[in-house]
């Protein structure tokens, strides 16, 4: 296997300044973050940054020759357009890398106001074919798109060579079931969604009950799963609880599971994958920091002798140990899903 | 101007037969436009184009409006070659469920204006700028808008676009690479055994305390809650809604499509009509998104 290597810009998630430091220490391209409010798709408590931790941020990175991009990718409302265009506004003037944006008219408005800024279309935008990706190019010349993860590496090949487009794709963390953009799955139970105001399962909404002998989990009213003694009671996100459907009771949308596609780097190498993404920004600093320094490496190694790459055992048991019910998945880039 | 009265696309897998005669029956009801095609999954193949096509000029020589849907989810270089299809015929208006689509339809040379589905996110009067440039003259509200941001849209909409909201059937949620029934009956997608046919209404999904909560279809989860704006449909009259949407279910559609014609010609009141339509549920009503809450909940109109 023997191909013009291409490095993919590592590019990780930070929730605040210490997981920003720790993303560029432990070797990020990108580190990609949000603003304290609801124009992005983890608007959480605690969570994100103002103008001024981001612009000590973007001041650490670019020290470190790293680049800063900002999610802005929410739907504004009609009522509340100038708060997403001032988001842009600021991230144009603090000098961030890029923008990752999903709304149409926020794009536009990124590409008219800012033409030199760099634009990204954000998963959120739901772009799963180049003819989609085409219109955002055509129209705004976004730069990059992160593609939903949905599709097999067969089609991510197939829709890289179709497009000038850098194609982003996701390599680790929480996985998304549904088509992101496409979900409204919380607004239904809950009223809030990653749409409109930047959250899933949003935590006021949870309840977490205990039981003689283990913990039941709501949202909003709905039972999402129940846990005996033995088992390590999960977070209620909506998509990844236990139903009954016909008499039988399963994870009947997802079990929880992290996405982890340590194995198939070669293959995102190969067929031109400009950049991978981990997913995380509500994870600690440690987290960020471990998860980084592992995809480093093994991005370093694959670069330097694809054909010689496999994944490190310690690197696979590690991310093991983050993950998500400690349990890992391909998702859509393997068979089990097609 | 009397608001039009909209069937949205079969959501379901049904039998090639039954699909027949449910649009033989469509014929003669008392609907303006009908949105044709399968647009939850490609592998889904009980009707072919040259099928649809000959439903379309059957309804649309009944005198009706026929639009053509997308598919939601454009994955494979096959969803791509009947999106260009789609667009490459210039007699039924398309109804684009995704950007993909609606690329397509904008580099046409000519041909008739599309409508702008409910999966594209339309939150916000200045996201319809880019699509009516692209040539949408009409664009479905996604199923979370609630009455007063479709409101504050409707206020600035580009001039020549008219607006469609869904008012009757289960929610579409949301949608996903996986297949929910096939993985309940433990089978992988691309050998499905089209189980979907097996459940005309979708696979219905409960918390385990037994409370009905989504619906499985395929690739995509809708709500348990049958939504229904029926109580509400004066309120959307009065916003300047031009087009109101009933989604098939199995069994009852009509009557119900009867009901809404009646209530939007006023034939009917609000109360007389909810009365009658409750027997014809299929699941319990909902319609918390209008008012803008949980869209599982129910309120019932004052």
């Amino acid at each position: 296997m023997e191909f013009p290597v291409h490095a993919p810009e590592l590019t990780c998630p930070a929730g605040g300044l210490p997981a920003l430091k720790a993303a560029v220490d432990n070797g990020a391209d990108c580190v990609y973050v949000g603003f304290r409010d609801e124009t992005n798709a983890r608007a959480f408590n605690g969570l994100n940054f103002d103008a001024a931790t981001l612009r000590e941020g973007i001041a650490y990175a670019h020290r470190h020759r790293r680049k800063v991009l900002v999610a802005l990718n929410t739907f504004p409302p009609a009522a509340k357009w100038a708060q997403w265009t001032r988001a842009v506004d600021l991230a144009a003037e603090l000098g961030v890398d890029a923008v990752i944006c999903a709304d149409l008219a926020l794009i536009g408005y990124a590409a008219r106001t800012h033409p030199e800024l760099r634009l990204h279309l954000s998963v959120q935008a739901s772009a799963t074919n180049y003819e989609a990706i085409n219109f955002y190019h055509d129209h705004f010349g976004i730069r990059r798109a992160v593609l939903p993860r949905v599709l097999s590496v067969a089609q991510v090949e197939h829709t890289i060579a179709r497009t000038p487009v850098e194609i982003e794709v996701f390599g680790y963390g929480s996985l998304c079931v549904m088509v992101e953009g496409r979900c409204t799955l919380s607004a239904y139970a809950t009223g809030e969604s990653p749409n409109c105001q930047g959250v899933c399962s949003p935590a006021k909404a949870v309840r977490w009950e205990q039981l003689p002998n283990g913990m039941r989990t709501r949202l909003n009213g709905f039972m999402i799963d129940e846990f005996g003694a033995d088992e390590r009671p999960g977070y209620p996100t909506l998509c990844k609880g236990r139903f009954e459907v016909q008499g039988e009771t399963y994870y009947a949308l997802e079990e929880p599971a992290s996405l982890n596609t340590l194995e198939l780097l070669p293959e995102l190498v190969r067929i031109g994958v400009r950049a991978i993404k981990i997913e995380g920004r509500q994870r600690s600093p440690a987290y960020v920091a471990q998860v980084t320094r592992v995809w480093r490496e093994a991005i370093d190694r694959c670069v330097a002798a694809p054909s010689a790459y496999v994944p490190a055992p310690a690197a696979l048991a590690e991310l093991n140990r983050l993950s998500e019910g400690q349990t890992q998945t391909l998702g859509a880039y393997s068979r089990p899903w097609r | 101007m009397t608001m039009r009265l909209a069937l949205g696309p079969l959501t379901y897998y049904w039998p090639r037969q039954a699909v027949l005669d449910f649009y033989a029956d469509v014929a003669g009801a008392p609907v303006d436009v009908v949105y044709l095609g399968e647009t939850i999954c490609s592998r889904r193949k009980e009707l072919r184009w040259d099928d649809w096509l000959e439903i379309a000029q059957m309804l649309a020589a009944a005198g009706k409006e026929v639009v053509l849907s997308t598919l939601a989810l454009i994955e494979a270089e096959a969803d791509l070659r009947l999106l260009r299809k789609m667009a490459a015929q210039g007699q039924f208006r398309v109804e684009a469920n995704d950007m993909g689509a609606v690329n397509l339809l904008a580099r046409r040379e000519a041909g008739p204006p599309f409508v702008a589905g409910p999966t594209l996110n339309v939150f916000s009067e200045r996201t319809l700028v880019p699509l009516h440039a692209a040539g949408a003259r009409r664009w479905v509200a996604p199923a979370e808008l609630s009455a007063e941001m479709l409101a504050a849209i409707l206020a600035g909409q580009p001039a020549g676009m008219e607006s469609e909201v869904l008012a009757y059937g289960r929610l579409p949620l949301a949608y996903s690479a996986r297949c929910f029934t096939a993985r309940h009956y433990n089978l992988q997608k691309d050998s499905c055994e089209y189980r979907c046919l097996g459940h005309p209404d979708g696979l219905a999904l409960r918390t385990r305390e037994g409370q009905p909560f989504l619906t499985l279809n395929g690739v995509q989860t809708q709500s348990a809650g049958v939504h229904s704006l029926l109580a509400e449909l004066p309120a959307l009259a009065a916003m300047g809604v031009d087009v109101v949407r009933v989604s098939p279910q199995a069994a009852g559609t009509l009557e119900v499509v009867d009901l809404f014609r009646a209530a939007i010609g006023g034939a009917l009141d609000a109360a007389a009509a909810l009365a009658r339509l409750e027997p014809l549920l299929p699941g319990s009503p909902c319609n918390g998104f209008w008012y803008g809450r949980p869209g599982a909940d129910y309120v019932r109109a004052a």
